[in-house]
């Protein structure tokens, strides 16, 4: 029981921040899917909402703030794609690339400006943010909730993409662009569509994970995008469940050399990892199968 | 008879390079009508072009009196003309069922009686309904490319060398399903390297020599055409 006491928030720790990591990865996976694009500026993204929060619930209640907050999030990566990346697209893809890492600094300058560069208080959200006790472990109620929702939203997903309509157009359109097109699949909508779901999962991810922080800055979202897209590498880039699984895997792994006492390297390892991937299984754990028979 | 499509004057080109020279011709209703000629002579580009895939440099394309030059490929479809893409291109991660599904993504009304349709000319795809369109054989993707497009309920269907590294019974399968459809009432234009096989099929073909149309004729004038025999027919001149 001592010892469970002592290593179990670790565990709890790592499974949530695994969850977190997971609704980022997913936005990571889902545009690479369609476009073949690592979107640089989802990690961004996810800082903005961060900053919205911070803002709106000065001048607003907290439950106006916050699906106002997902809101204007999914409206911000909508734009982000019309303005930046749809323009692109039949150039070539090291442009889009380009133009993905130029709005990445756009937002983090614009940030900086915003914020003046200093780290601005998260608000703290009722009921998520108590302390509760789970084994003799005590921790706050954000940890228990993050992988329930986290799986609950992917369940979600998953039915939508092979369940509906647009879900099928959408693996249609992440296969064959001309095709979906000849079928009358209308790719920009797609596309859109993609992108409000992946900043839409990117929100309800910045909420969860700033919750355990004090403060958001302009830089805030880099790491935690890094560590979804190696999660996004290590399942198989473009694989929804690979993500998921592979963000937990971090997340967890993460946690466990923090419990033993190695802090310094939880981060060395996650890129370690990536690099050790790339060798090893450039695809992922469940990276796409070349199925192509002629 | 009417025309459902008439092509005036198209010229195409790939960046700076000119793949279709001022070309003209029509497609009767309810006939069907072949473009043949060799590797690279345009008529990939052409169809191309009528669907909106590549936008036409110059020319006009008007199916059923509307012009669709410079339409998008999505409005262009749904106005009834459908492409069944060279090399078949099925989505292979779908199952062969919405594979078909997809396409009649446009339709919002019930698809049964036309995928009992589909399943008729193909029972083979009812069978495997339930695979993936990756997993079958070259010569059911190529059904399934076909009953994909006729989902989609078409007026004029296109198809580009539906015949294209089949085995030449499975080929005889293919031109046979052509007919059917036809007498069906589709409308089809048949892009051909197997000019022995579309001309037989074809109520009129046209042939296509670098970029240009340069024989026009009935399907059996062509076939007993001096030039086209010894170009495309593997049949010497002088016999």
């Amino acid at each position: 029981m001592d010892w469970m006491s002592r290593n179990l928030p670790y565990l709890m720790a790592g499974i949530s921040v695994g969850g977190q990591y997971a609704l980022i990865a997913i936005g990571y996976t889902m545009v690479y899917g369609i476009l073949r694009l690592i979107n640089f500026a989802h990690g961004d993204i996810f800082m903005v909402a961060g900053l919205i929060m911070v803002y709106s619930t000065t001048v607003m209640p907290i439950y106006i703030a916050i699906p106002l907050m997902i809101v204007v999030t999914v409206i911000l990566g909508f734009l982000v794609e019309r303005a930046a990346y749809k323009p692109l697209r039949s150039a070539p893809r090291m442009s889009i690339m380009i133009s993905a890492i130029g709005v990445s600094y756009l937002l983090q300058n614009l940030a900086l400006y915003v914020t003046g560069g200093l780290s601005q208080q998260y608000p703290a959200i009722p009921w998520i943010n108590d302390t509760v006790t789970v084994f003799g472990a005590t921790t706050k109620r954000v940890t228990i909730i993050t992988p329930i929702l986290t799986i609950v939203l992917v369940l979600l997903l998953v039915t939508l993409i092979k369940r509906t309509k647009i879900g099928m157009a959408m693996r249609a359109a992440s296969r064959d662009f001309e095709t979906s097109q000849l079928m009358g699949i209308k790719i920009n909508s797609v596309i859109s569509f993609t992108f409000i779901i992946g900043t839409f999962l990117a929100a309800i991810g910045s909420l969860l994970f700033f919750t355990n922080y004090t403060g958001v800055t302009p830089t805030a979202g880099a790491m935690p995008g890094l560590k979804a897209f190696v999660a996004a590498v290590f399942g198989g880039i473009g694989s929804i469940p690979g993500a998921v699984i592979g963000a937990f895997i971090i997340g967890i792994c993460e946690n466990i050399i923090k419990g033993l006492g190695w802090t310094t390297f939880s981060d060395a390892f996650t890129f370690a990892l990536l690099i050790v991937i790339l060798i090893a299984k450039p695809t992922g754990l469940f990276g796409e199968k070349v199925t192509d028979k002629v | 008879m009417s025309n459902i499509l008439e092509v005036k004057d198209l010229h195409v080109s790939y960046g700076g390079i000119k793949a279709v020279k001022d070309i003209s011709f029509e497609v009767p209703r309810g006939e069907v009508v072949t473009l043949i000629g060799a590797n690279g002579a345009g008529k990939s580009s052409t169809l191309r072009s009528i669907v909106g895939l590549v936008k036409p440099e110059s020319g006009s394309i008007q199916f059923e009196g509307a012009e669709l030059a410079g339409l998008p490929t999505d409005q262009i479809v749904s106005k009834g003309i459908t492409l069944v893409p060279e090399g078949r291109r099925v989505f292979p991660d779908l199952t062969v069922l919405e594979n078909l599904k997809i396409g009649a993504y446009m339709r919002k009304d019930s698809l049964e009686e036309d995928l009992k349709w589909v399943h008729d000319l193909f029972p083979r795809l009812k069978e495997r309904s339930w695979q993936l369109a990756g997993t079958l054989s070259g010569g059911e993707q190529q059904m399934l490319a076909i009953g994909r497009a006729l989902m989609s309920k078409p007026e004029l269907i296109m198809m580009d060398e539906p015949s294209l590294g089949l085995a030449p019974i499975i080929v005889q399968g293919v031109f046979d399903i052509i007919r059917e459809i036809n007498k069906q009432g589709v409308t089809i234009l048949l892009v051909e390297q197997n000019a022995n096989m579309a001309l037989k099929a074809a109520n009129k073909g046209y042939v296509m020599e670098t970029g240009r149309i340069t024989l026009t004729g009935t399907g059996a004038e062509l076939l007993e055409n001096e030039e086209v025999k010894a170009a495309y027919l593997g049949k010497a001149k002088d016999k």
